[in-house]
């Protein structure tokens, strides 16, 4: 607990939500690279499949993608019972995992689509000069790949982070509200709300529109001074 | 040149297919010696084939050997990072984020543990970049960038040199100090070298052979003197026929080299000092005229005593006059049609060729 301007404000769901976005961006970073590399090389048409598929969730109501995932991962369903069969206890829907998962699904494109930008605007005559020089594949990605997209990763994870902080729909389906498991800030605002504290919502909505602006302006900052490409 | 008379061959078919363009190159087999130039219109397939060649693109197949080594058999293909060979592309590709020194050791950082690091004091210092090493990539002239790369190339120690017109992007000036530079490396460390131009002057100076490609297709592979001694070589597109003649470089005088043809002199504009044992003399065709007698008192000082060997009507009223010298090079001289009836020129007439201008192509 922490007191502002004389109002009692729960520090836990400002905690869970850090540590979820953190987690997340880390999810992301891990399997958007791959992802994210493999389509900046994609020449096929299926291209176009894929770009949609990571841009849906811009656009899909977070309620619909929340309620897709309740039953992929509930936990009498298939990825809960694989999981089970090697020994995996608990469960991935209402739990801090879920909401994980859930946040990397919503927060695929800002992590994907940067990362692609910034791979397709490396010249492909580097990569193969490098294989001249004797490189294999992972050692061009880690010497000439990422030292080049450096900007792609960092608005990557910026936004992914910011994202995953500010989302409210698919955290309330997949993760439910449980106080100090899988309540999130987002979420913690509208039962303030509810509850007519609006004392409480007040600062807890000041504190995430200046965390936003901060954030933003440091991704345009960004844009202008390097020319990275969001979105 | 010192080469064993088992000499490995860089053969084989390759096809790939870009969409919009198609490589099937049919069978070639080049010898891994010196110089080869491919050459061709734009759009011809040199540099696809190149690519080809090194493995750049996946989606080459056919085969392909290097000696010994098999480096396309279908689909399968040795990853180019196994290849040993040095590739300087016509940007030259330098890594952005690295300094020149940085993009240099790249290379030697990858050499394989068996094999000896190239003297780089050595090779700096030849390609004359030894102030540009602390340098950042972005701010050098395209011709320092182009003398990083080949720098970077030989670093590698390749066992073949590619080079895709490395000297498309520069200016006169750089182009003409580039090419002096190539030709010494190549001669210096003696790689054999796959060079893509569609500039005759520079096949002419480089080749050792030629790659003649057109339509994604390999059309024949000549020596460089096959190559010129037919009239309608696609080496003669732009300027008309051109002859290179081979001869041995002597004394210097009032700013003119003599070069010894045979058992002729030949005199040729020149401001550096050559200390090679021969050296290619470049002449036009349409540079050439023809006397039946030796004339004095004449302004041209290039007078060779040959023999005509060929007449080869072109068109146009012109006759491209097949020379013979006495060693059994030949040069060619294009008149008018005019001209040749008046001298009733001849097989076998003795005749005195003028040429106006020389120029020594190293």
């Amino acid at each position: 607990m922490l007191e502002i301007f004389g109002t009692q404000i729960n520090l836990d769901p400002i905690w869970l939500t850090l540590e979820v976005a953190a987690m997340t961006t880390l999810v992301l970073l891990l399997l958007g690279t791959p992802l994210a590399w493999w389509m900046s090389q994609m020449r096929s048409s299926n291209k176009v499949l894929l770009e949609a598929l990571v841009a849906l969730p811009l656009v899909l109501p977070p309620t619909v993608l929340g309620f897709y995932m309740l039953i992929i991962f509930n936990p009498n369903g298939m990825v809960t019972e694989f999981l089970q069969f090697f020994g995996f206890e608990g469960q991935l829907t209402f739990s801090k995992a879920g909401l994980v998962i859930g946040s990397v699904f919503y927060s695929l494109p800002f992590a994907v689509q940067p990362l692609m930008h910034a791979f397709e605007a490396i010249p492909s005559r580097l990569l193969d000069a490098a294989a001249t020089m004797r490189a294999s594949f992972l050692d061009r990605f880690f010497t000439i790949v990422m030292p080049l997209s450096q900007r792609g990763f960092l608005v990557a994870a910026t936004l992914t982070f910011a994202h995953t902080v500010g989302e409210f729909g698919v955290v309330l389906m997949m993760g439910g509200n449980i106080p100090g498991q899988t309540r999130m800030v987002s979420i913690d605002i509208f039962d303030h709300v509810e509850s007519m504290e609006y004392d409480q919502a007040h600062i807890l909505s000041a504190m995430m529109l200046i965390f936003s602006l901060a954030v933003l302006m440091l991704v345009y900052g960004l844009n202008r001074r390097f020319g990275v490409k969001v979105g | 040149m010192t080469q064993d008379t088992t000499q490995s061959t860089l053969s084989g078919n390759l096809q790939l297919d870009l969409g919009g363009f198609a490589l099937n190159s049919g069978d070639f087999s080049i010898p891994l010696q010196g110089v080869t130039v491919l050459f061709g219109r734009s759009g011809s397939g040199k540099s696809t084939l190149l690519r080809a060649i090194s493995g750049l693109d996946k989606r080459t197949r056919g085969h392909l050997t290097l000696g010994e080594q098999t480096w396309q058999q279908g689909s399968k293909a040795l990853p180019t990072q196994h290849r040993d060979i040095g590739f300087v592309f016509q940007d030259a590709a330098l890594f952005p984020h690295l300094t020149v020194r940085q993009n240099l050791e790249y290379g030697i950082k990858r050499l394989p543990k068996t094999s000896r690091p190239a003297d780089f004091q050595e090779i700096v210092q030849r390609v004359g970049i030894e102030a540009l090493l602390e340098r950042e990539t972005t701010y050098l002239s395209g011709g320092e960038r182009q003398r990083v790369a080949i720098a970077r190339a030989l670093l590698t120690r390749p066992k073949l040199l590619c080079m895709d017109e490395p000297l498309s992007a520069l200016d006169w000036r750089a182009k003409a100090e580039l090419l002096a530079l190539i030709e010494q490396v190549i001669e210096q460390y003696q790689l054999p070298v796959l060079y893509i131009t569609h500039a005759p002057a520079e096949v002419e100076r480089l080749a050792d052979r030629v790659v003649f490609m057109k339509a994604g297709q390999v059309e024949r592979i000549e020596t460089l003197q096959q190559a010129l001694a037919r009239p309608d070589s696609p080496l003669f597109d732009e300027q008309g026929a051109v002859s290179v003649l081979l001869g041995q470089p002597k004394e210097q005088a009032d700013g003119l080299q003599k070069v010894e043809v045979g058992a002729q002199a030949l005199w040729v504009s020149q401001h550096l000092v050559v200390n090679k044992p021969t050296v290619r003399v470049r002449v036009l065709a349409r540079d050439v005229s023809i006397g039946l007698a030796d004339p004095e008192n004449l302004s041209i000082i290039n007078h060779l005593s040959v023999e005509v060997s060929e007449l080869i009507p072109q068109g146009e009223h012109r006759v491209l006059v097949r020379l013979r010298l006495a060693d059994g090079q030949h040069l060619f001289a294009e008149i008018t049609q005019n001209s040749a009836k008046r001298l009733n020129l001849q097989a076998g007439l003795p005749v005195f060729a003028l040429i106006k201008t020389v120029a020594m192509t190293e």
